[in-house]
């Protein structure tokens, strides 16, 4: 076990010098830079740009740039917004709670709902609940987001007026009232694409196990039904499911740029395109090493859960 | 015993609510006694920037002017009014030497920062110290790079020298906010504390910041002026203006400000009940950039050709919807030197072909034009995601056609073209909306002189690289004249200089659609200030 963890870090150091290389030099590849934003708001001359650029080390050789910010990253420097000045970690933290919040209650409710609906779909197979389930996932998965979260606005807050059309919470208020009425629409949006996905998943998962030759033996050995699913069918089926999971924690934590925008909600994902559309090169990359971070993270976490999971899986 | 002492607050109030009332005869709501209530101000960009001389666009703005004050500000009537100055100096009360070269300023007295500390002319002096300090990343420099043997004569007065009389400098005094000296000397102005949790004399103090999100900020109770009346003032950062009409209209947000509402909602915003919608004529004029060194645009008969093909009514109506203001000037319909006898644009697409064929400019191959090998070809470039000005494009596209013109879509993100793309003159038309104001000053040195061309090593924002000696002889004349009869006839010369030119192909004057929940008293556009939360000292709601 400590042989295949040390060799999946070791490969994941590497990947991560990589992904910082290749993100580095696309990043400042890119037609356009964060002159834009100190040339749009000032009078600036090109001569007090040139120093802005001086200061920021940006007229310097790519190589020698990334090296230098290697290095600080190293060493727990991750850089300044060039937008507000703030330490990139702090800019990353404070919309990390936000995002956390939404994209934790949307996939808790997705997977409980998702894993109920598939396992149901499954042993009932093509009945008519099969049928509803397999075409509302269907309907879910090719409407866009965007499209369910200005439809569930009209409907619940221009409409009914029961629930606030955006935002995380009322400024001066931020009661757990306040915020759970604010939570409700994007995680209900963002819980019926993920549910039909996790229903998808289950579906056939479960699909596999029950027509195994353990169950057809269990069943012939008299188990009751519940327990057969419970203990012997939803068990396997639920294996894959923990892959699934691993390779959802980055998306957990990278956020939901569509519905966060639709919704006002400060996360990762409007960090995120905020700080491209101003070129605001530590912060994109800060955000960049943190979800490629959380990926082969995700990834190493999914293939430990497995084992655990599994006795029949030996890691070494 | 009967206490009749009065209230300072109380007293400032009931002057706000006399300043603020039409003569209407009716009952007007009347500000509270203590600050009560909050607004929540909505933003579709977020205030990033709270050091106020340094780059900040229009949202930074509107968090400045309610943090720090200046020493006098423009109102929307175009006075200046003193804030921590106690008058505003002129060559009729001294302030201003005869020769306009020694400025004077009185200050307030009793002024203090929001950390208590007192206000004095050592900030004043540090102030524009740090503006002129090279390493300093200074928004603008303008005028006050003229400034020389700044001396504290008192703690309540300050004294400088101009290299050169300036006129002008009044009106950017009046965009320049005070900074204290106490929390920014002896450490790096760029990086210092004070830019993420900002002190000033203003009306409100830093509350907190939630990056991406908001900003509160919160009633200074020794505040100096009129007002505060608000306890809270929270901007709302909301960047899909869809959303923040949504916003608006379930009630979640009080004011929509800077971008405010799109011009297709706005017929929809005027039915709501309890909102107000004000349309405000804005300084920004928006107007076809031509590159004037470049290829068919350095020909003024092609500019006249093509100014005449623009069918400017119809863009107007189909895609603004009829809400801004034909123009055909750079300055703003509401300025004092503005030229209301420039020719009248008229839409003429026969005039234009009349015209490109007298100047040599032959139909060739697919219909466009050429003159000795030069088609009449451009890109016109505009930020992308923009749809308004997308569908504008369009038009323009459809009527230049016409003349034997091809005007080809170049649109890129604002990171790319408000680079070194616009600075530098790289494009070959551009289309913007431009505050050629210098707050309400109609200087536009750094606009329209020779001098100010980025790409040619100049000091300014001359980035359609025009050249005309008159118009720059003006330049100088109209900046060194105090006298504001003298100086319109200058600046009406100029205009007419310029509209002549086709420096720049005017389109209209902007207007921004802004919403007011009703029952908040106080909202005061002013087109001098580049926004509109300017005084949000004075706003209250009804009780």
């Amino acid at each position: 076990m400590s042989g295949f963890l040390a060799r999946r870090l070791g490969q994941s150091l590497v990947l991560l010098v990589l992904v910082s290389m290749v993100g580095f030099a696309i990043l400042h590849l890119a037609p356009g830079g964060p002159m834009s934003q100190f040339a749009s708001g000032s009078d600036m001359t090109q001569e007090d740009l040139d120093r802005i650029a001086e200061q920021l080390g940006l007229n310097r050789p790519l190589p020698v740039q990334y090296a230098e910010w290697f290095w600080r990253m190293l060493q727990g420097d991750w850089g300044r917004s060039y937008r507000d000045g703030e330490a990139v970690l702090n800019v990353i933290g404070s919309h990390l709670g936000a995002t956390l919040q939404l994209m934790l209650t949307a996939t808790l409710l997705a997977i409980i709902i998702g894993v109920v609906i598939g396992t149901l779909g499954a042993i009932r197979r093509h009945s008519i609940f099969d049928t509803l389930a397999t075409v509302g996932a269907m309907i879910a998965l090719s409407i866009p987001t965007f499209w369910f979260g200005l439809v569930a606005i009209y409907v619940f807050s221009v409409w009914l007026d029961w629930l606030p059309s955006g935002n995380r919470f009322t400024p001066g208020d931020g009661s757990p009232l306040d915020l759970l009425r604010h939570l409700i629409l994007p995680a209900m949006v963002l819980a019926l694409v993920e549910t039909a996905i996790w229903s998808r998943f289950m579906r056939s998962s479960m699909l596999d196990v029950v027509n195994q030759d353990y169950i057809r033996t269990a069943r012939a050995k008299g188990v009751p039904e519940a327990r057969i699913l419970l203990r012997h069918a939803f068990r396997n089926a639920a294996l894959p499911m923990i892959t699934v999971l691993g390779l959802q924690l980055p998306t957990l934590l990278g956020g939901a740029l569509v519905t966060e925008t639709v919704f006002t909600w400060p996360g990762m994902g409007r960090l995120f395109l905020d700080s491209i559309s101003y070129r605001d090169y530590p912060v994109v990359m800060g955000i960049l090493m943190f979800s490629a971070t959380l990926v082969l993270l995700g990834s190493l976490l999914a293939d430990l859960l497995h084992a655990v999971a599994d006795p029949r899986i030996r890691l070494g | 015993m009967v206490d009749f002492r009065i209230d300072r607050r109380a007293v400032l109030g009931l002057g706000a609510a006399a300043a603020l009332a039409p003569c209407t005869g009716q009952a007007q709501p009347r500000p509270p006694e203590r600050p009560r209530g909050q607004v929540i101000v909505g933003l579709s960009q977020e205030p990033t920037v709270f050091n106020p001389l340094m780059p900040g666009i229009e949202v930074d703005q509107g968090v400045w002017w309610n943090l720090f004050s200046p020493l006098w500000y423009t109102d929307p009537e175009g006075n200046l009014v003193p804030d921590l100055a106690r008058e505003v100096p002129t060559l009729d009360n001294g302030g201003i030497s005869t020769d306009g070269l020694t400025w004077t300023v009185k200050l307030r007295q009793g002024a203090t920062w929001h950390d208590g500390t007192p206000f004095t002319a050592e900030d004043v002096k540090f102030t524009l110290e740090l503006i002129n300090n090279p390493s300093f990343r200074a928004r603008s420099r303008i005028g006050h790079q003229l400034v020389r043997d700044i001396r504290v004569t008192a703690p309540d007065e300050i004294t400088w020298r101009m290299e050169a009389a300036y006129a002008p400098y009044l009106s950017i005094l009046s965009l320049t906010f005070m900074v204290p000296r106490h929390l920014l000397s002896g450490v790096d102005p760029n990086t210092a504390t004070f830019n993420s949790a900002p002190v000033g004399t203003g009306p409100f103090r830093w509350g907190a910041r939630q990056p991406g999100d908001n900003i509160t900020l919160t009633a200074s109770p020794a505040y100096h002026g009129n007002g505060p009346f608000l306890e809270r003032v929270v901007f709302k950062y909301i960047p899909d203006l869809t959303v923040l009409y949504t916003q608006f209209r379930t009630g979640q947000v009080d004011h929509t400000s800077i971008q405010g509402i799109s011009p297709p909602f706005v017929r929809e915003a005027r039915t709501l009940r309890g909102r107000v919608i004000h349309v405000n004529p804005s300084a920004s004029i928006e107007h076809i950039a031509p590159n004037l060194e470049f290829g068919p645009l350095a020909d003024k008969a092609v500019r006249q050709a093509l100014y005449m093909a623009v069918n400017k009514r119809a863009l107007i109506d189909a895609i603004y919807y009829g809400l801004p203001a034909p123009t055909e000037s750079f300055l703003p319909r509401q300025s004092w030197a503005f030229n209301a006898d420039l020719p009248a644009h008229k839409h003429d697409p026969a005039a234009a072909n009349a015209l490109l064929d007298q100047a040599g400019w032959r139909r060739g191959a697919g219909g466009v034009r050429e003159k000795n090998g030069v088609k009449l070809e451009f890109t016109n470039s505009t930020t992308t995601g923009n749809p308004v000005r997308e569908q504008a494009q369009q038009l323009l596209m459809q009527d230049w056609r016409g003349i034997g013109a091809t005007m080809r879509v170049q649109n890129m993100p604002a990171a790319v073209i408000w680079g070194e793309f616009w600075q530098q003159s790289r494009f070959q038309s551009v289309m913007v909306g431009v505050n050629f104001t210098l707050g309400a000053d109609p200087d536009v040195t750094p606009r329209f002189h020779s001098s100010a061309i980025g790409a040619k090593g100049g000091r300014g924002q001359n980035n359609y690289q025009f050249v005309n000696a008159e118009v720059d002889g003006l330049l100088v004349q109209g900046a060194t004249q105090f006298n504001q009869a003298q100086r319109r006839a200058t600046y009406q010369r100029i205009q007419a200089l310029v509209r002549e030119e086709l420096a720049i192909l005017p389109l209209f004057q902007s207007a921004a659609v802004e919403g007011v929940k009703e029952g908040l008293n106080g909202y005061r556009p002013n087109q001098n200030t580049s926004s509109n939360c300017w005084n949000i000292r004075e706003w209250f709601w009804t009780a």
